[in-house]
């Protein structure tokens, strides 16, 4: 699905992040690890094509992103769906408009009764006609990753898709997480919370990747 | 052909939601609307004047054209020889393009008003008139009289109407300023939407960067304000130049003798041209606005 080779990337100051590789399988399962300011949310921006690798390849479905055009760009984030640690909500639309962004952008006719399900599922049908700015984190964290499936994308990537929840609610939207990856999809979850990866290595083959002195790690099974 | 009018359909009709994406912007909005109501205005005036400066200069031009006549009176048995020898001066005369003896019927037409229709001129001593017809940069007048004066002491060169001159080329220059004034203005509104979009543009970073990041492409992004801005500047226009051309129409009207300042009108066929200033905002705002958005999006990933 998405691949990279030896790709290096930094601010300007610096590499941040070195020779990293890695392949995303079709139907897997990852965790992303780190501690703050490692690298985490950088590294899923080069996933889809936010940032631009300074070395080495990122390709996406085949096709370095490097010659993709901005257009190209745009549909490929039509095929990754992305949540991401600050939400990234349009404040004047409501919650329903904005989790159907997506098909709005894309030209593509909303199903109301499907999104309506979308919602019921994400526990937000309640609140679909609140404005963003109205809803508490879990409720904007959980809306996000509504408009995040709603393409029906191949990869979805989650950045600290917990880190404003409790625990209940972190488990809840595991949950959802791994349903997805049952359905076929490939999951990147981004996230520093060890007890999460715990619940979810009990019900998939998750692997953990680590970021540790600017490189990318495999975590064994030492968690 | 076609294709444009589909795509125009496609342009107006473009779903609400496309629109709703992009927040309204109060402030810019007003300006746009504003300052394409004012250019409008101004252009409908600038548009006035150039059609009477060419309506001017073109009456004038007429009346240039046979700008002198060569009176010659003497005795009958002379006025041949006088004809003759005028005729010849003027061949030698730079600056004459043509000249021609008037045959009595136009004699008699002109003195038709004074003296009736029945008047007998070939028994009246009546004076033979000779039109000139000016070319390149004109004659010397006082040069010609002298030289009219020692060959044909009968003849007297009238060139009353040649005052009008300067005038015509007032008339063309004050054209050629309108229409640049024209351009001027169109110059003008295109610089100030470009700024008022590159304004919405920019109080608007953070809706254009999440757009993006939902796959939305830079055409969709630029369309919902390209459309905003196309529809405000065509408003805007639409009411200025209709206020304008209002006040043109209630310019009271006047005889020739009124001159340059009643003549500011538009005429018959000419009223198309305030009419379709709106659609030239339109263009304008809308060439304007895409270009600012495409260039403010190529900055964004
Ligand atoms: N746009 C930017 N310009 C310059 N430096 C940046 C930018 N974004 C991030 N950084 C820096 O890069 C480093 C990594 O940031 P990043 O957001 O990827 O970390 P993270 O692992 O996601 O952290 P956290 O767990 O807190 O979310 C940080 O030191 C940060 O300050
Ligand atoms: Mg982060």
């Amino acid at each position: 699905m998405i691949e990279l080779e030896n790709v290096s990337y930094g601010y300007g100051s610096g590499e941040l992040l070195t020779e990293m590789s890695l392949k995303l399988a079709p139907g897997s399962f990852h965790f992303l690890t780190g501690p703050s300011g490692a690298g985490k949310t950088t590294f899923l921006k080069l996933l889809y094509a936010e940032l631009m690798p300074s070395a080495g390849q990122v390709i996406a479905f085949g096709n370095d992103v490097r010659s993709m055009t901005r257009d190209d760009i745009a549909l490929l984030r039509r095929r990754v769906g992305v949540v991401h640690q600050d939400c990234q909500f349009l404040d004047h639309l409501s919650l329903a408009e904005n989790v159907a962004l997506p098909l709005t952008v894309a030209d593509r006719e909303i199903d109301t009764r499907e999104l309506i399900e979308l919602l019921a599922w994400v526990g937000l049908k309640a609140q679909m006609d609140s404005l963003p700015p109205a809803l508490s984190g879990g409720e904007r964290q959980r809306a996000a990753l509504a408009r995040a499936v709603i393409m029906a994308p191949d990869v979805i990537l989650a950045d600290e898709p917990t880190g404003n929840v409790d625990w209940e609610m972190s488990l809840k939207l595991l949950t959802l997480l791994v349903e997805l990856n049952r359905m076929g999809k490939t999951i990147v979850i981004a996230t520093h919370d060890m007890n999460l990866i715990r619940s979810a290595k009990a019900q998939v083959a998750a692997r953990v990747l680590r970021i540790k002195g600017r490189r990318l790690h495999l975590a064994g099974a030492d968690l | 052909m076609k294709r444009y009018l589909v795509l125009a359909r496609a342009f107006l009709a473009s779903d609400l939601q496309s629109d709703r994406v992009v927040p309204p912007s109060g402030f810019t909005a007003r300006l746009t609307v504003f300052a394409a109501a004012a250019m409008a205005f101004l252009a409908v005036f600038a548009l006035a004047l150039s059609f009477a400066a060419g309506r001017l200069s073109d009456r004038w031009s007429d009346a240039l054209a046979q700008s002198a006549t060569i009176r010659v009176s003497a005795p009958q048995d002379q006025i041949d020889r006088q004809v003759t020898a005028v005729m010849g001066v003027l061949e030698t005369t730079p600056g004459i393009a043509s000249a021609r003896q008037l045959p009595p019927e136009e004699t008699q037409a002109l003195l038709a008003p004074w003296f009736g229709p029945d008047l007998p001129v070939e028994t009246l001593p009546i004076p033979a008139l000779i039109e000139l017809v000016e070319g390149g940069s004109g004659f010397d007048a006082e040069g010609l009289r002298l030289r009219l004066q020692a060959e044909a002491p009968g003849a007297v060169l009238d060139d009353h109407d040649r005052w009008r001159r300067p005038l015509v080329a007032a008339a063309g220059r004050m054209k050629t300023l309108a229409t640049g004034s024209l351009l001027l203005i169109g110059a003008a509104m295109a610089a100030m939407i470009t700024l008022a979009a590159q304004a919405a543009l920019a109080a608007n970073g953070q809706v254009i960067r999440v757009l993006r990041l939902v796959g939305a492409r830079d055409v969709y992004i630029a369309r919902a304000f390209v459309r905003r801005f196309t529809l405000r500047a065509a408003g805007g226009a639409a009411v200025g130049a209709a206020l304008a051309m209002i006040a043109v129409a209630l310019i009271p009207a006047g005889d020739d003798a009124g001159g340059f300042l009643t003549g500011l009108s538009f005429e018959g066929g000419e009223w198309i041209w305030p009419v379709l200033l709106p659609l030239m905002a339109a263009g304008v705002a809308f060439a304007a606005t895409r270009a600012a958005a495409l260039r403010a999006l190529k900055g964004l990933m």
